[in-house]
């Protein structure tokens, strides 16, 4: 498209206006990652003399509010890849049946996914934590686990409930004909078909467990055994909280995130929603 | 249709023929209640995990929160505390601001993110960012942005003369704050929903308007609102309902600070369980909002399959 005058202006004025809205909060929690101690108390939009110090404190351990900041990765990262792989059986599972056999029970099913998907997931915590106390949960990364895994394989069985069933029957009746049965239907031919969406899905059960902080906060407690999100968010509970130091544990925290968005975003924005653009 | 069940006019066919000859026919329905049973026990083996999902974590939990929740003792308590109702009208705020400033501001946004132009390839690149950030580094850098006395915003303002504001100190900023953050959180997402749906709708469409010689915003009026209307709503409902429950936004920006007045239904709710030991009330807090959810979710529901 090509533009002139003043529509040139505004076009680029707008685009330009877009961009520092999206930006500066970004550009602001790196420039902090930068800052010295000394400059801590002296905003500005630029940092005189950047300093890789907040990084490599947090990386090393070496200062008392990111003393266990490997182990709590470590956390994070464990619970977000038992919850993916969790919610990859049961969704490629149930998504299998909803999609290549019609039984009775479905629509309950399919229903149940739906109304799990959508309700607000803070909604259930008082229950939850009941729940986890009567089985002597709390504490664990099991209890962690079983949430995450509750509130992201309703959207796995329907994402790849969508994708499964855009794969031809055709393909089920030629195999069962050369003797396949539902295992090896499952195994050897819904799998590979439905690929793509298995990564949209591991990619989405990661991120949904390694941003959650509400139910990290209710179950994890003690320095060695809670997420990185409760790390950062027990900052805050002192008043001389070391901004700079908490803005480079942040950074580091949104790498990964940053990476698989910007690698599988395509497959990311499809869901419920796409239905209703058709 | 089903594959392998027979369809209306060959069931016709076989009843008819079941009456002319009963003996030697096998009755059809028989025929279907076998192949049901085995199609049915093998759908509920693979949905097994699920529905054990659902039985022990989905159900289990709702009816006991339901269960607690019918204590009507409960209720003139919670109602009776201010901070109760000052927390209704802070959600009903932070909901529907928020949302719907949202999807119009990702609505408008779209038009311009379906331009073709290299200007627009770079911004749709740099504007995922928001998206793809987990909320707590943002809203932390939010924070500190707004924070009274070392915050950039109140530097900047001082810098060109004016005074600066405690931000987050105050109820009506705090939750601005609050419902800004959700803005550039989300926007981003919903905006390139609107790019695909907008993107869906077919060219001949314009083609058409075209040649009866519309305005663009003759265009949007007829031809874009129309064919965006069922999902602008859908979207709409959705992260209404999604918003309502919202946690780490209020619990990090403000922590319902100043004295409890910016609280929203689950911070409200966490409060009164784990700091003040009243699980009854928490419960009493997700049951009051419990009827307009659901209702929500049951037009959503309706719209959605």
């Amino acid at each position: 498209m090509r533009l002139r005058g003043l529509r040139k202006i505004l076009f680029f004025g707008l685009c330009g206006l877009i961009a520092v809205w999206t930006i500066f909060p970004v550009y602001y929690m790196s420039l902090l990652s930068l800052t010295p101690w000394e400059d801590l108390f002296k905003p500005k939009l630029y940092v005189n003399s950047p300093t890789l110090e907040n990084y490599t404190q947090t990386l090393q351990q070496s200062n008392y509010f990111v003393s266990q900041f490997w182990t709590q990765l470590y956390n994070s990262v464990a619970i977000a890849l038992l919850t993916t792989a969790a919610v990859l059986i049961v969704g490629t599972l149930g998504s299998f049946a909803l999609a290549r056999i019609r039984f009775r029970g479905s629509r309950f099913i399919s229903g149940m996914a739906l109304f799990t998907y959508i309700i607000p997931s803070s909604f259930l915590s008082i229950p939850f934590f009941k729940l986890m106390a009567d089985y002597d949960l709390i504490g664990t990364k099991l209890s962690v686990i079983l949430v995450m895994i509750t509130f992201t394989s309703p959207y796995a069985v329907w994402i790849l409930w969508d994708y499964g069933k855009t794969v031809p029957s055709q393909i089920d009746e030629a195999a069962a004909i050369d003797g396949a049965g539902s295992w090896q239907l499952f195994f050897h031919i819904y799998l590979p078909l439905i690929l793509p969406a298995i990564v949209a899905i591991a990619t989405y059960a990661f991120l949904y467990s390694w941003n959650e902080y509400l139910y990290a906060v209710l179950f994890l407690s003690g320095e060695t055994n809670i997420t990185i999100p409760v790390a950062m968010g027990n900052f805050l509970a002192t008043d001389d909280a070391p901004w700079n130091l908490l803005m480079a544990e942040s950074v580091l925290y949104s790498i990964p995130p940053v990476i698989l968005y910007y690698c599988f975003r395509r497959h990311l924005l499809t869901g419920l929603v796409t239905g209703a653009v058709k | 249709m089903r594959v392998g069940d027979p369809g209306p006019s060959t069931r016709s066919i076989l009843d008819s023929m079941a009456e002319i000859l009963p003996v030697a026919m096998p009755s059809p329905t028989v025929v279907r209640r076998e192949h049901w049973s085995r199609k049915t026990s093998l759908g509920l083996l693979f949905c097994s995990p699920l529905i054990l999902i659902f039985l022990v974590l989905v159900i289990t939990p709702m009816l006991y929160e339901v269960y607690l929740g019918l204590d009507r003792t409960i209720y003139p308590a919670i109602f009776s505390d201010p901070i109760f109702i000052q927390t209704i009208f802070n959600t009903i705020i932070f909901v529907g601001v928020a949302v719907n400033v949202k999807m119009f501001l990702a609505l408008v946004l779209s038009a311009l993110f379906c331009v073709e132009h290299w200007a627009i390839r770079v911004l749709g690149g740099l504007f995922l960012l928001p998206w793809a950030i987990p909320s707590l580094p943002g809203i932390f850098s939010f924070r500190w942005m707004l924070n009274g006395q070392w915050g950039i915003i109140n530097k900047i303002l001082i810098d060109f003369g004016l005074e600066g504001y405690p931000w987050l100190v105050r109820r009506p900023t705090a939750l601005a704050a609050a419902i800004i953050y959700h803005i550039w959180k989300y926007l981003p997402f919903w905006t390139l929903i609107f790019v695909a749906g907008r993107r869906s709708i077919p060219r001949e469409l314009y083609e058409a308007s075209d040649i009866d010689g519309a305005r663009p915003l003759q265009k949007f009026r007829y031809v874009t609102f129309p064919m965006l209307q069922n999902l602008y709503l859908i979207c709409s409902l959705l992260s209404m309902v999604f918003t309502l429950g919202d946690f780490v936004i209020i619990k990090l920006m403000t922590g319902g600070a100043p004295g409890d007045s910016t609280h929203v239904l689950a911070t409200l709710a966490y409060r009164y369980t784990f700091q003040m030991g009243k699980i009854d009330w928490g419960v009493g807090v997700f049951t009051t909002a419990l009827p307009v959810t659901l209702l929500f979710i049951f037009i959503l529901i309706r719209k959605v399959k």
